[in-house]
C-alpha cells in the first residue's frame, strides 16, 4: 500500500501568531517552526499501513524552504521519501490553492491512500483534505478515530457529532486523522541518520504544470479583538473549593 | 451590494435539521434576498417544516435513500454544484460540523470557488465578507470574496441563537441529481450513538475541562465525578487530547468545540490561544492552576492559584454535603 502523507511545518503552536501588516500573510520570521502535531499522526498512521500490507510512506509538503525540516522528521520517523512543493507564488495561500498544488504532486506519485491532518494548526481552514479529495476524485474518510486495513479496503471509525461512524472504503481514498488516533512514535537515532540519505524531490509550481493560481479571497481588516476583563485571583489558603462552591451558587447552577 | 439568494445546507439528525443549520437560517434572514435550504436525507421532507419555520421559503430536498449510508461529502458537492448551476445563488452558508464541512470543501473545489472557513458572522457591505477571529480570539479578521460566486463560508456553531420566524411551509423542490459510483467506494455501516451519561459538552449549563495540569489522564475521573454532581459536561485541551488522554470529540478550542456555558470551569489548563478561542464566549470563568502566571487567570471571573486535585478534590466533598 503506498501512502501520501500531507504535512506541514507551522509556526510552534504555543508562541503567538502574528500578521505582516501589510500582506496579511503569516509571519513566519523570528517565529520558531515545528512540524504540525496534528501531522504526526497522519505519518504514524501511514507507517503502520505500510507495515503491516507492504510498500511505502511518502511525505508530501507545501512550503518555504523550511519545510524540509518538517520531511526530514518524517523521514526520521520511517518515511522513505519526501516531497518539497516551494514556489514564492504560493505565499499566502488558501486553502483551495493548497489542495490543487498538493494533489498534482501526489498524482504525480501516485497512491493507493493520502493521509492529511483534519487541519492545520495554524491556517486550520479544515477543508483541504476534502478539496484534495474532490481534485484526485476519491472519497474522503475524515475525522477517522481508527483505522483497519486489509491491505485493499479501509474500516475507518469516523468522529460524529452524536459519537462515530464505521465507514468502508474501498480503496484508493484520502483519510484525516483526528489528534489521538494512534501512538505517534519519536524518531530513532538510527532513524534520524538514515533520514540524511534518503530522497527529497524539490518542485516548483511550474514542475507541477500549474499556473495562474489566483486566491479568490483577500484579508480586508484585521482589528484587536475585545477582550474580557480578568477577575479576581486568589491563592488557595484551604478556602479556594468553598470559593468555587459559592461561585457556582451565586451563578446559580448548582 | 444585495443579495438576491442565500442558501443553508442543513444536515438531518433524527428527522430534524441540526441546530447549526437553523442558526445559519435565522442570520440569512436579515442578509436580504431569499432565504432557502438544501438538504439530502431520506427524511429531508420531514425536515422542511422546522427549516420553513426558522425562514427558508424553499427547501431542495434530495430524499435518495443512499444518503443515509454513504458519506455525504461528494454526492452533496455534487448535488449542490448541480442546484448551484441552475438556481446561481450568491451565497452558500454551511454550519462548522464534520460532515458539513466536507460537503463544503468538496464543493468550492468542485465549482473553483474560494471557501472561507471558522466564520463568527457574515455581512454583505460592498461585497460578502466573513467575519472570523484568528490568534485564539486575539484578532478578528474579515476576509471579502472575490472573483465569481457562490461565495461559500462555514460558520462555528452557536455565533447566532436559532430563532422562528413564523414563516410559513416552504415550498419543497426534490433534488434529482444522481449519485455518481465513485462516491459509493465508501459507505458508512454501522452509526454508533454515544451513549450519554450527562448533558452534551455543546448544551451543558457547566463545562469543566482538564487540561495536562492535571498530571495523568485517570484524574480525568474526578472531573466526570465534579460535573455529575452539578450536570455538567467534562471537555479538555488540544494538549492532553493530543497526547491520547481522552477522545477529540471532547476537545474545546480552535480545532474543537466552541462552548458558551453559564459557567466554564478550567483545571489543569495553562490558556494557550488554541484552547481559549473556544471557551472565551462563557459567561463566567473559574480558573484553577498552580502557576499564577498562566494566561487562563487574564480570562478568569475567578482565578485559583493551587493545586488542581485537591482544590477539585474538595470542592466535590462539599457539593456532596450539600446534597445530603
Amino acid at each position: 500500500m503506498n501512502v501520501v502523507v500531507c504535512v506541514k511545518q507551522v509556526p510552534d503552536p504555543n508562541s503567538v501568531g502574528q500578521l505582516d501588516p501589510s500582506t496579511h500573510n503569516l509571519r513566519r520570521d523570528g517565529v520558531e517552526v515545528v512540524l504540525d502535531p496534528g501531522d504526526e499522526f497522519g505519518i504514524e498512521a501511514g507507517l503502520q499501513l505500510a507495515e503491516a500490507h507492504g510498500g511505502k510512506v511518502t511525505v508530501v509538503t507545501m512550503a518555504p524552504e523550511k519545510g524540509l525540516d518538517a520531511i526530514r522528521k518524517a523521514l526520521a520517523m520511517g518515511a522513505a521519501k519526501g516531497v518539497l512543493v516551494s514556489d514564492p507564488s504560493l505565499a499566502g495561500a488558501d486553502a483551495l490553492t493548497t489542495a490543487k498544488v498538493l494533489a498534482a504532486a501526489i498524482r504525480r506519485e501516485g497512491f493507493d491512500l493520502v493521509i492529511t491532518a483534519t487541519e492545520s494548526t495554524d491556517g486550520y481552514t479544515g477543508v483541504v483534505p476534502q478539496a484534495l479529495a474532490e481534485y484526485l476524485g476519491v472519497p474522503a474518510v475524515t475525522f477517522a478515530k481508527a483505522i483497519q486495513s486489509d491491505g485493499s479496503s479501509l474500516t475507518v471509525r469516523r468522529q460524529t457529532e452524536a459519537g462515530y461512524d464505521n465507514v468502508e472504503a474501498v480503496l484508493p481514498a484520502v483519510v484525516s486523522v483526528t489528534a489521538g488516533v494512534n501512538e505517534p512514535r519519536y524518531p530513532s537515532l538510527k532513524g534520524i541518520m538514515a533520514a540524511k540519505s534518503k530522497p527529497v524531490d524539490r518542485l516548483s509550481v511550474a514542475d507541477l504544470g500549474l499556473d495562474g493560481l489566483v486566491p479568490g479571497q483577500a484579508i480586508v481588516s484585521v482589528q484587536p479583538a475585545e477582550q474580557r476583563k480578568a477577575g479576581e485571583v486568589v491563592e488557595d489558603d484551604g478556602t479556594a473549593a468553598h470559593r468555587v462552591v459559592e461561585f457556582l451558587a451565586a451563578k446559580k447552577v448548582i | 451590494m444585495a443579495l438576491d439568494r442565500v442558501w443553508v445546507f442543513a444536515e438531518v439528525l433524527d428527522g430534524q435539521p441540526i441546530t447549526p443549520a437553523l442558526e445559519l437560517l435565522t442570520r440569512a434572514r436579515s442578509l436580504g434576498g431569499t432565504v432557502e435550504a438544501v438538504c439530502l436525507s431520506p427524511e429531508a421532507e420531514s425536515a422542511a417544516a422546522a427549516l420553513g419555520d426558522h425562514g427558508a421559503t424553499t427547501v431542495y430536498a434530495g430524499t435518495d435513500p443512499a444518503y443515509a449510508d454513504l458519506l455525504l461529502g461528494g454526492p452533496g458537492a455534487d448535488a449542490l454544484a448541480a442546484l448551484a448551476g441552475e438556481h446561481s445563488p450568491d451565497l452558500i452558508l454551511f454550519p462548522t460540523t464534520y460532515t458539513s464541512r466536507d460537503v463544503a470543501g468538496r464543493l468550492a473545489a468542485k465549482l473553483d470557488v474560494p471557501v472561507i472557513s471558522n466564520g463568527l458572522d457574515v455581512s454583505v457591505d460592498g461585497g460578502i465578507s466573513v467575519e472570523s477571529s484568528i490568534f485564539g480570539a486575539s484578532q478578528n479578521v474579515s476576509t471579502r470574496f472575490e472573483g465569481r460566486g457562490p461565495a461559500i463560508a462555514l460558520i462555528r456553531p452557536k455565533s447566532f441563537a436559532a430563532e422562528p420566524s413564523g414563516g410559513g411551509a416552504p415550498r419543497i423542490v426534490p433534488v434529482e441529481v444522481p449519485i455518481a459510483d465513485q462516491h459509493r467506494s465508501a459507505r458508512v455501516v454501522e452509526r454508533v450513538i454515544d451513549k450519554a451519561t450527562g448533558p452534551k459538552l455543546e448544551e451543558a449549563p457547566i463545562v469543566i475541562s482538564g487540561g495536562r495540569g492535571l498530571g495523568d489522564p485517570k484524574n480525568f475521573a474526578l472531573l466526570e465525578e465534579f460535573a455529575s454532581l452539578v450536570g455538567g459536561a467534562v471537555g479538555a485541551s488540544r494538549a492532553v487530547v493530543d497526547a491520547g488522554w481522552v477522545p477529540y470529540a471532547m476537545q474545546v478550542g480552535q480545532t474543537g468545540k466552541t462552548v458558551k456555558p453559564t459557567v466554564y470551569i478550567a483545571c489543569g489548563i495553562s490558556g494557550a490561544m488554541q484552547h481559549t478561542v473556544g471557551m472565551k464566549g462563557a459567561k463566567n470563568i473559574v480558573a484553577i492552576n498552580k502557576d499564577a502566571e498562566a494566561p487562563i487567570f487574564k480570562l478568569a471571573d475567578l482565578g485559583i492559584v493551587g493545586d488542581v486535585l485537591k482544590v477539585v478534590g474538595q470542592v466535590i466533598e462539599e457539593l456532596k454535603a450539600r446534597q445530603t
